[in-house]
């Protein structure tokens, strides 16, 4: 419990949760003006019922639903080492979701690309078509919803962390106390789309935002990605965005070399990657800054890693914790 | 099994009619913990008890504050506990071993231990199936397994496997009991206070031995010795797959199932080796658990620490000669890194050592025979601790592998299980005849001081139908 400081002295750090309240309150949802403009087709076709497209072959489930996917352009994304802000991806999330502390939904790792350089690698959750996790879960309480998202009752979860020896991404995050939530949390009406407030001894993860496709919004690492380096869209239609141009999801793919991670799993993500180092917002091969600290809504660590001794210092220490 | 029913009365070899005072000896030999209680055994039972008091302790408080307890974290999600399960599991299978297989092939030199190893069974499997519990992070919503369980989750299998397995062997068990429950209804009865005379003449069922009881007991425990090996054989092979069943590459293996239940077999074998040695000491058997029990056994430690070579071979040379990504950091761990020091203890302390232990005839005495046990079953639970601890290291993302160390809560549930483990078996042995009387009167074993077997004769045809009934 030690990492964790006491309410109150956690959101006055810089411009740091501007998302989080108003999206409780409802309605409010004035997200980045920019996202508006592509996401007024979603809202619109949703409101009118039917989708009207659903004939794309093979893209799940046949029928009116919408198959969500995403596809994260890494040309795009340069881990916001230009702008000195920490990883807006991360940030945007956490507030969005009050992820507990020691946890990432969306994580931005440091790979090497193979000429060993290093590139920036935003990970959430992969929405496995044939997906590890929910295979394995023996209650049920992780499964796929009908528009091909992955999500966790936690009202159900076990705790047996199976999903967790599953998932092959390392995605899953388990609240291994009381998570904390902040006032505002206690407003919101649990659902495994909005799971708010945390539960205590359940497995939890990034679930693309379910409930702002709903209101017909981005994501909220998408809408928080000051590099629109975020595609999100839909099989069925065909289409995605990133709030600033909509574009046919096929061709963004293939015309860009998209690719999916660990392919040779079988898993079938809905995740698609477009190969790149932040290029097109000038970042070089040999930039070697590291993204700045994540800040949320609480107060976690200095650096990305620091995040992870944490969690090692913690696992060390099992006993000096108590 | 049809001779059982007709006795054949040309093996000479078997001594039909036991000396009566040497049957007078065993019965009253193994009735006495029974009927006597020193101090020292309150003094054992309440040793027990405070350990496993403070496991409970230790165990109140995690539910109260969360698995944060413990040593686990997101990147090694399990940990001691799933280690001790699967540990627990394995040393289950002595009993199968021992008591089904041995009498499916008429073996008798185990007839003295059969009682023990099958309490072994019970036993483990009512400490072992407490750790999945105890790693829930929601002990409280466990009959959600019965409300939503999902048959496509390894979890469910093991669940149906366990319990059909701890049933099945429960019944195995108190099957060759009833005769001795008889025993100690007509011999310690009349003396013995109401409801222990009570509870010998429930458990007893109305035996006197007739000719048509014996048929029928003798069924029941054939198709019961049958039944029971193929349930043992899926219950670890499915204990197996709650981790064959991902994707993570030290996991990635389909010899997995087999390498498990020859693990557990081998771990089995080393704890009915202990349990055998103590229970010889403590209750004053050493006439009827003689050394030959202990070469026998020990030869099957000797032929299981080589399958386990040959599963190791199997595993490893495979996975290292194609060096997938994730293999070169999982041989690094295991050979010269961080697990590095707990795998040679296994492969050389607990594979080598052991079997040379038996292999010299020089050794090969109970002293020594039960140092490689020992041996064995400390590398069995390391090598579970590799499996689990060295699968979760592996990173499945570019970030630093973590460090996985139980916490003091772990250690005392572990500890909590090995004393509850020895409270059940305490418990039973003043409740139930620790040697399968019956059965040694009507096997009866080599004369003690006999010329020992330098191997067990397996498969021989003396199975008998006793003259001697109750």
């Amino acid at each position: 419990m030690s990492q964790i400081p006491p309410e109150g002295t956690t959101t006055a750090k810089e411009g740091s949760a501007p998302l989080s309240r108003r999206h409780l309150l409802g309605g409010l949802g004035a997200a980045a003006a920019l996202a508006v403009s592509g996401m007024g087709m979603f809202t619109a076709t949703q409101s009118s019922g039917e989708a009207p497209l659903a004939s794309a072959a093979g893209t799940g489930k046949a029928g009116t639903k919408r198959q969500w996917a995403m596809v994260i352009d890494l040309k795009k994304c340069e881990g916001c080492v230009t702008n000195g802000k920490a990883p807006q991806c991360v940030e945007a999330c956490n507030a969005e979701h009050f992820v507990p502390p020691g946890q990432q939904w969306i994580q931005v790792f440091e790979v090497e690309d193979g000429g060993g350089h290093k590139t920036f690698f935003p990970r959430i959750c992969m929405q496995c078509e044939n997906a590890p996790c929910t295979k394995v879960c023996p209650v049920g309480a992780t499964y796929h919803n009908d528009e091909g998202i992955v999500l966790i009752n936690q009202d159900k979860c076990i705790g047996c962390r199976m999903c967790m020896a599953a998932c092959p991404y390392g995605v899953r995050r388990f609240n291994w106390d009381k998570p904390p939530n902040p006032p505002g949390a206690a407003l919101a009406s649990y659902s495994p789309e909005y799971p708010v407030p945390h539960r205590q001894g359940t497995v939890e993860k990034c679930m693309l935002c379910a409930h702002r496709a709903k209101d017909g919004k981005l994501p909220a690492c998408a809408s928080g990605c000051p590099m629109f380096a975020f595609y999100f869209g839909d099989l069925t239609e065909d289409l995605a965005t990133n709030g600033k141009e909509v574009v046919q999801l096929s061709r963004l793919i293939s015309e860009n070399n998209g690719y999916r991670m660990k392919e040779e799993l079988g898993t079938r993500p809905r995740v698609w990657y477009l190969p790149g180092h932040g290029q097109e917002y000038g970042r070089g091969i040999d930039d070697i800054r590291a993204p700045q600290t994540p800040r949320s809504w609480q107060e976690q660590g200095t650096t990305l890693d620091s995040v992870h001794q944490m969690d090692a210092k913690a696992s060390a220490g099992g006993e000096a914790k108590k | 099994m049809v001779a059982m029913r007709q006795p054949a009365r040309s093996t000479a070899h078997l001594p039909l009619e036991v000396p009566a005072e040497w049957r007078e000896g065993l019965e009253s030999n193994v009735l006495a913990p029974l009927a006597r209680t020193s101090w020292r055994y309150f003094a054992w039972i309440g040793f027990l008890a405070v350990v496993i008091a403070w496991a409970v302790v230790m165990y109140v408080h995690q539910l109260q504050t969360g698995l944060v307890v413990t040593g686990m974290r997101d990147r090694i999600s399990w940990g001691l506990y799933i280690i001790s399960f699967v540990f627990f599991i394995g040393i289950s299978h002595a009993g199968t071993l021992l008591s089904a297989i041995l009498r499916v092939v008429k073996a008798r030199w185990q007839l003295p231990v059969t009682r023990m190893a099958e309490f072994i069974t019970v036993v483990a499997l009512m400490v072992g199936g407490l750790f999945p519990l105890i790693d829930l992070g929601r002990p409280d919503r466990i009959l959600n397994m019965i409300w939503y369980g999902r048959w496509q989750s390894p979890l469910v299998w093991d669940f149906l496997a366990i319990t059909t397995y701890l049933t099945g062997s429960a019944i195995y068990l108190y099957l060759p009991l009833i005769p001795d429950f008889a025993l100690c209804r007509d011999r310690l009865g009349p003396t013995a206070p109401a409801w222990k005379r009570g509870f010998f003449n429930l458990a007893a069922a109305g035996w006197t031995g007739s000719a048509v009881q014996r048929r029928a007991l003798d069924r029941a425990m054939t198709i019961m010795m049958i039944v029971i090996i193929p349930v043992a054989v899926s219950v670890h092979t499915v204990v197996s797959w709650i981790f064959a069943m991902t994707l993570r590459e030290p996991f990635n293996s389909t010899v997995f199932g087999a390498y498990f239940v020859a693990g557990a077999i081998f771990s089995g074998v080393a704890a009915i080796i202990i349990l055998m040695a103590v229970l010889r000491r403590v209750l004053h058997l050493e006439e009827y658990i003689t050394i030959n029990q202990f070469k026998a056994l020990g030869f099957f430690l000797l032929a299981m620490s080589l399958v386990m070579v040959y599963f190791n071979a199997s595993e490893y040379i495979v996975t290292g000669y194609k060096m997938e990504a994730g293999a070169p950091f999982h041989f690094h761990d295991l050979l010269v890194g961080y697990l590095g020091p707990y795998f040679w203890f296994y492969l050389v302390g607990g594979l080598v050592v052991p079997a040379l232990i038996i292999t010299f005839p020089r050794t090969r005495t109970i002293k020594g025979i039960v140092f490689a046990a020992v041996l064995v079953l400390i590398a069995m639970w390391i090598e579970r601790y590799l499996i689990v601890v060295g699968g979760f290291r592996v990173p499945l993302m570019p970030y630093t592998a973590r460090h996985y160390g139980p916490s003091l809560t772990e250690w005392s549930m572990l500890a909590g299980a090995f004393a509850l483990f020895a409270l059940i078996i305490s418990v039973f042995a003043k409740i139930f005849p620790m040697v399968s009387v019956w059965e040694v009167v009507e096997h009866r074993g080599p004369e003690p001081g006999e010329e020992v077997l330098e191997f067990p004769s397996f498969g021989s045809t003396d199975a008998q139908a006793p003259e001697v009934a109750s």
